[in-house]
Parts: structure tokens; C-alpha cells; sequence
């Protein structure tokens, strides 16, 4: 355990943390042209309909979000396997199966519920308690 | 550990590397990765708020939807300041990294700015929709979209109060390891709410415009 942190770390009283991933003028700039592009070609697609179907661009929408999502983490906000020991990806990971397990959860469960519920007009809705 | 200080309880050798690693590796270390997880859980909420807004975003009850409601442009703008405020912000920390305070505080100062245009934007809406009757309480798609967009909105707030509060401590005690560590959580709070603003313009706005 010691032998880990023993090496290669400051001595005590310098300004320490320099380990904290940082990063350079050309990595922002990079990441925001990239997240510029990024936003940019959905708000396209969708103002001016672009593509023939509103399935179509629902996904296009969808992976341009999980690209530029992946571009901020990279960029802005410094995620590789090494930061923290590789503690903050295992969190991560760890986030990441929870919300996949709550989002696909919640919306299987409640169109089924849905699915089985007796059909309501706008009349009725409208009138509903 | 345990055992070098039993060997030795009175010698000061053991003592002092037991205090040399702790103060030089630990704490900034812990800060960072508890921030991080801190993080983490935020997360999990707006991932249930999305949940909520998946199940309940086309239950209009017959009131208006996303496509009526929607106007993308603001969106745009909106974004565009988000995502300005993050680069901004990247100089904010390559500025501390030189340990240059002046330009840091200025960068700030900017980010800050670009904040307050994100939330004024965003508050004007809320009153646009509620003084045209759609408001949070007009359907289950109105509740969960305020619940979602709101909660961001509060977080981008109590960031810009953090923020300020920053531009303080950097102004009176200068940029000392405690304030570096401080603007570097920060840093990691404001990135993070612009990747949640994507799921949101994206899930949110652009795919609700669409139905």
C-alpha cells in the first residue's frame, strides 16, 4: 500500500494534487469544437427536418447525445482509466449500470402498464378526477 | 502502518512518514474522488427525473404537448451559453494552473456571466409557459418537465452562487492549494451539468418538438 504513493508523489508542504488530471488550451478547444458540432447537427436535423422520418432522427438525436457525452468526459471533465486509481471509473461504471437499470426499467414497466390499461379518450381524460 | 509504530512508539522516524504520506497524498486525493462521487449520486437523480419524464412525457391530458410548447431557437441559444461557459471555465482552470489570479478571476467572471444568461434564458420560459396556462400543474408531461429542467436550472444556480462565493475567497487569500481545490470541484460540477444539459436539449426539447 505504501509502496504506491511512496514514489513519484511531492514532498510534503509543496502544492500538492498536480496528479488530478489537467488540461491544456489545445484539449478545450478541441472538446468545444467538437461539442459545437456536436449540438449543432441535431438542432439541424430537427429544425429543419432533415431526415424523412421522426424515428430516424429521434436516434440520430439520441447517438449524437451519447458522442458528445462521451466528448465532455474526455475533454472537460478528464475521465481515463488512471485518474484516482481508476476508483472514479469503476464509480462510473458503476453509475452508469444503475441509470441504464432504472431508465430501460421505468419505461418497460410502465408502457406494459400502459399497454394494459383501458383505452381513455381525450373526452374522457379531460373529465378525469 | 500499525506495526512500524508499534515497533517503535516513542522515534519520531515512523511518526513523520506516517504524516509526510498522509498530508502529501491523501486529502486532496479524497477531496477530488468524494467530490466525484457526490457526483455520481446527483446522477442518479437526474437519471430518475429522465425516468419520470420518460413514463409520463406524452401524458398531455389533452393540454399542450413539447411540439406546441417548444421553441428550439431559445433552446439553441440557451445551450450555446452552456456550452461557452464550459470552455470558458477550461480557461478559468489553465489560468490557476499557472497560478495566474487576475485572468483566473476574469475568466470567472465571464463563466459567471454565461451562467446568469443560461438561467435568466430558462426563467423566462417558466414564465412564458406558465402565463400561457402550462404550467407545472396542467399535466403529467408539464410536471415531470419542470420537475427535470428545473432541478437543472437549480443546480446551475446554486453553482453560480458557489462560483461568486469563489471569486471572494480567490480575491482575499489569493490562489492557494485550498482555493485550487476548491475551483477544481467546482470545475467538476459545472462539466457535469452541461452533460446533463445534453441529455436534456437533446431528450428533452429536440425529441419532444419532434411528436
Amino acid at each position: 500500500m505504501s509502496a504506491g504513493t511512496q514514489d513519484g508523489h511531492a514532498p510534503p508542504g509543496s502544492p500538492h494534487g498536480e496528479e488530478a488530471a489537467h488540461g491544456s488550451l489545445a484539449g478545450y478547444v478541441t472538446g468545444f469544437v467538437l461539442s459545437v458540432i456536436l449540438t449543432a447537427i441535431p438542432f439541424w436535423l430537427v429544425m429543419n427536418h432533415v431526415l424523412p422520418t421522426a424515428v430516424a432522427t429521434t436516434l440520430a438525436v439520441m447517438a449524437l447525445a451519447v458522442a458528445q457525452i462521451f466528448v465532455h468526459m474526455v475533454f472537460f471533465l478528464h475521465m481515463n482509466t488512471k485518474s484516482e486509481g481508476g476508483w472514479s471509473m469503476l464509480a462510473l461504471i458503476f453509475t452508469l449500470v444503475v441509470v441504464t437499470i432504472a431508465l430501460t426499467g421505468s419505461v418497460w414497466v410502465m408502457f406494459h402498464l400502459n399497454a394494459n390499461m383501458t383505452p381513455m379518450s381525450a373526452h374522457d381524460m379531460r373529465n378525469a378526477p | 502502518m500499525s506495526t512500524s509504530l508499534d515497533i517503535a512508539p516513542a522515534g519520531s522516524e515512523p511518526v513523520s512518514f506516517y504524516v509526510a504520506e498522509e498530508h502529501g497524498h491523501h486529502p486532496e486525493n479524497g477531496t477530488l474522488l468524494g467530490f466525484w462521487l457526490y457526483l455520481m449520486s446527483d446522477c442518479l437523480v437526474f437519471a430518475v427525473l429522465f425516468a419520470t419524464y420518460a413514463v409520463l412525457g406524452r401524458n398531455y391530458a389533452a393540454g399542450p404537448s413539447g411540439a406546441d410548447l417548444f421553441e428550439l431557437p431559445t433552446v439553441a441559444l440557451n445551450t450555446s451559453m452552456l456550452l461557452l461557459s464550459s470552455i470558458t471555465y477550461g480557461f478559468v482552470m489553465l489560468a490557476v494552473e499557472k497560478g495566474k489570479q487576475t485572468p483566473a478571476l476574469v475568466w470567472l467572471a465571464i463563466t459567471g456571466l454565461f451562467g446568469m444568461a443560461f438561467v435568466g434564458l430558462e426563467l423566462s420560459e417558466f414564465a412564458h409557459l406558465i402565463h400561457e396556462g402550462a404550467g407545472p400543474q396542467r399535466s403529467a408531461f408539464l410536471s415531470s418537465f419542470f420537475a427535470l429542467v428545473g432541478t437543472h436550472g437549480l443546480h446551475v444556480s446554486v453553482g453560480i452562487i458557489w462560483l461568486i462565493t469563489l471569486m471572494v475567497q480567490v480575491k482575499q487569500r489569493g490562489l492557494i492549494p485550498e482555493n485550487k481545490r476548491r475551483l477544481m470541484c467546482l470545475s467538476m460540477f459545472w462539466h457535469f451539468l452541461d452533460v446533463v444539459w445534453i441529455g436534456v436539449f437533446s431528450f428533452v426539447y429536440l425529441i419532444g418538438a419532434l411528436r
